[in-house]
């Protein structure tokens, strides 16, 4: 817009208003401040080319749940480096997840490939370790391992869990089958020897539910310790068992006794051996007796029907002979003989022949083995049920020689085969108690009783009056005696005094009666003498009580 | 309308030949030279109307409708506390305060932050629009427009004002860190310009036309 010149002055204008000073006209102006929009559009356009520049790719990732993420706060992070952040989560269309939308930064794009990994990073404590403690405060974040694929991806699916070891931690990892999982759990403590060398990474169900599959990771150099022979097995917490052996307690460090964990070990004469392919599976034990255990090769089924009871008796209890553990009970069952009507109890067992032959080295033709069983049982082999423990009741089966036993033969055509039986010590002890005890039963404990409780009334009629009659001397006849004895001591004073005169008198030396005694005894002591010479002379000369006395002759 | 008013309307000082000084406001006679003025007292160059005025308050408008968008758009604030880092844009802040009950305050936010500089950015370019194509509609409530426009201006800071002081406020090593965004800077632009804009902007441009079209009904 151009300047319009003043217009001249209006009359009526008052006079003293100052005329304006005429100053030499102004260069014009460039249109400087057209470089205002300029410069903001400038600002404006690189800032957008930047954002859109430093833009990397949007990614999709599948979650089971959005639990702790929220759009436009929760990052991604690989190694601890925000790589990403979440822009949206929305329900998956078939609506059994989630769908979580993240915008990724430029440098991370290469990493996008088809098996990289992503996985909620929650506070976790696991395996006595804790993790994640940041995110207590800060929130959970999506942890990020980049995959080794060459394939570009853009839509992902999250792990469940985090992976306890990334991939590029030196190490092995190796397959274990188990019965049950025991107190494991990811990120559990492998040890060997007593040293931490691995954690438990992943377990799963197998398809058919029998078994769990176990995947361990062994750090480096540990690993190279695993070898094809390796045996695996749980060192979860106490391992208490009361068998028949008795009471046994095994531990495996103070963090397995806490939680729980795997050992393994490779059995002596295995040590050294190449070391195992990773990804090798291996059976887990329950203990390390069973993992160390010489592996039975050749197992014998046998029955056994025993005619007693077989509490205390389980599954697993072993068969020995003559304390040699020869095999195992497999089960115990109780069936009905539809012909006789008759319940019987067959107990299956397991026999590793192989534990008897093992010292039989150097023997020629191996034998039928039915031949040497029926020989055997000819001789009186037989299987009987004896308790392992008394306090605690187990019950193992014992096979040994009872040569008095009746004459019986194995029963080949059963399946399995059914080995003779003899009732056990503890069915005879059951026999001889229970004669007693209908023996005590018979007594006529009754009367003996009613008889017992009269005598104890007669005695009891019979003790007061007795201390009826005590009652009675203390009150009369006490104070008698007590005049008695004062009597008694005041005669005895007397006869004192009259001895003490008589004495006085009688054996005074001088005394009439001292002299007549004396000579008295005198006279007495001649009358003996010559009564002596009599009687000499009357045995040398018997006679002469008849003859009279003889002059001898000279 | 009293008679005052409407002489006011139609007679300005320009029409009777008098400039006013845009520095200390002495009026003096324009002397009907046609070189450049000066006033008598303080020296300041004299002109009718602001030189320039339209195509100035265009510059700015235009540069403050450019940096609205990254105004709204980049973050104002980075917080990075215990708690994680978070970038805030004016409308995620809007977003938080209402998803949090703060209805009151995410619509004063919204209204101070948001609407106002967008309704500043289209009441000043209706006024240019209106006064280049010599419109002749409702003058008074045009000018009323202006001085709002011009009222307001100074206020729309306040946005960056809460930024700053947080900014400085808000510095505990470790704990707690917030910092300015790009969003900040370019907001703060807008104000500033649009305050420019309202500044280059001559409201007497409003009533020249009526003052043209009386001048003709008269002759």
């Amino acid at each position: 817009m151009t300047e319009t010149p003043p217009d001249p002055v209006a009359p009526g204008v008052p006079a003293q208003i100052p005329e304006a000073l005429a100053v030499p006209k102004a260069r014009r102006p460039l249109p400087v401040v057209w470089l205002i929009p300029l410069v903001a559009a400038l600002v404006g356009g690189w800032l957008a080319a930047k954002t859109i520049l430093e833009r990397g790719a949007t990614i999709t990732i599948a979650f089971a749940s959005a639990e702790g993420i929220e759009p436009g706060k929760t990052r991604i992070k690989y190694k601890h480096v925000d790589v990403g952040q979440v822009t949206t989560v929305a329900l998956a269309r078939d609506g059994t997840g989630v769908l979580v939308t993240a915008e990724m930064v430029k440098e991370v794009d290469p990493y996008l490939v088809e098996d990289t990994r992503f996985w909620v990073v929650r506070p976790r404590i696991a395996g006595g370790q804790v993790s994640g403690l940041g995110t207590l405060l800060s929130g959970s974040y999506i942890g990020m391992e980049p995959g080794h694929s060459g394939e570009h991806a853009h839509e992902f699916t999250a792990l469940k869990v985090a992976p306890i070891v990334t991939g590029d931690l030196p190490g092995r990892q190796f397959v274990l089958r188990t019965p049950n999982l025991g107190s494991l759990d990811i990120g559990f403590p492998v040890y060997f020897r007593r040293i931490q060398v691995g954690q438990i990474l992943a377990y799963e169900l197998d398809e058919d539910g029998t078994s769990v599959t176990l995947k361990v990771f062994i750090h480096a150099p540990y690993d190279r310790h695993v070898g094809p022979n390796t045996r695996f097995w749980q060192a979860s917490g106490i391992d208490l068992s009361v068998g028949a052996g008795g009471v046994s307690l095994q531990t495996e460090g103070l963090f397995a006794v806490a939680l729980g964990g795997i050992a393994f070990e490779t059995p002596a004469g295995h040590a050294g051996e190449a070391q195992a392919v990773p990804n090798t599976e291996y059976l887990l034990f329950e203990d390390r007796a069973a993992a160390m255990r010489q592996p039975d090769t050749r197992g014998v089924r046998y029955a056994m029907v025993f005619n007693e009871s077989v509490r205390g008796l389980a599954v697993g209890a072993p068969v020995d002979f003559r304390g040699i553990p020869l095999g195992e009970v497999l089960s115990i069952e109780v069936e009905l003989d539809a012909k006789t009507n008759e319940i019987r109890i067959p107990v299956e067992v397991v026999l590793f022949p192989d534990r008897l032959r093992a010292r039989n080295r150097g023997d020629a033709a191996p034998q039928d083995p039915k031949a040497v069983v029926d020989a055997l049982v000819a001789q009186g082999f037989r299987a009987q049920l004896r308790p392992g423990n008394l306090l605690t009741g187990q019950l193992f089966v014992t096979l040994d020689f009872f040569p008095n036993a009746r004459k019986v033969a194995v029963d080949w055509s059963a399946d399995p085969p059914v080995l003779p039986t003899v009732p056990g010590n503890l069915a005879q002890i059951e026999a001889t108690l229970m004669s007693v005890a209908k023996k005590l039963d018979a007594l006529p404990v009754e009367q003996i009783a009613a008889e017992l409780r009269q005598s104890l009334a007669s005695l009891d009629r019979l003790l007061a009056s007795a201390d009826k009659a005590v009652r009675r001397v203390d009150d009369k006849v006490a104070p008698e005696v007590a005049a008695a004895l004062q009597e008694a001591r005041e005669t005895l004073a007397t006869a004192k005094r009259a001895m003490t005169a008589a004495t006085d008198s009688t054996l005074a030396a001088d005394s009439a009666l001292q002299t007549e005694t004396r000579e008295a005894l005198r006279e007495l002591t001649r009358a003996a003498q010559s009564l002596r010479s009599l009687t000499d002379y009357l045995e040398r000369h018997p006679e002469s009580l008849i003859r009279g006395k003889q002059e001898q002759p000279q | 309308m009293n008679a005052a008013a409407e002489a006011a309307r139609q007679f300005g000082a320009a029409r009777v030949g008098l400039l006013s000084c845009h520095a200390c406001g002495l009026v003096s006679r324009a002397g009907g030279t046609r070189g450049a003025l000066a006033c008598p007292r303080c020296g300041e160059h004299l002109h009718r109307r602001k030189p320039n005025s339209v195509a100035r308050a265009w510059a700015f408008l235009i540069a403050a409708a450019i940096l609205y968008l990254p105004a709204n758009l980049l973050p104002v604030m980075h917080t990075r506390s215990l708690f994680g880092a978070q970038s805030d844009t004016i409308m995620s802040g809007v977003v938080f305060l209402w998803t949090s009950g703060s209805w009151p305050l995410a619509v004063l936010v919204f209204f101070a932050s948001v609407t106002v500089p967008l309704l500043k950015l289209i009441a000043l370019a209706v006024l240019l629009i209106s006064v280049q194509r010599r419109s002749r509609l409702l003058p008074l409530e045009r000018t009323r427009v202006y001085r709002m426009v011009e009222f307001i201006g100074r206020w729309s800071m306040l946005d960056i004002y809460v930024i700053t002081i947080l900014v400085a406020l808000v510095h505990m090593q470790g704990l707690m860190e917030i910092a300015a965004g790009a969003g900040a800077v370019a907001f703060g632009a807008v104000v500033v310009l649009t305050i420019l804009a309202a500044e280059a902007f001559d409201p007497r441009l409003i009533w020249d036309p009526l003052e043209e079209e009386h001048d003709r009904n008269a002759a």
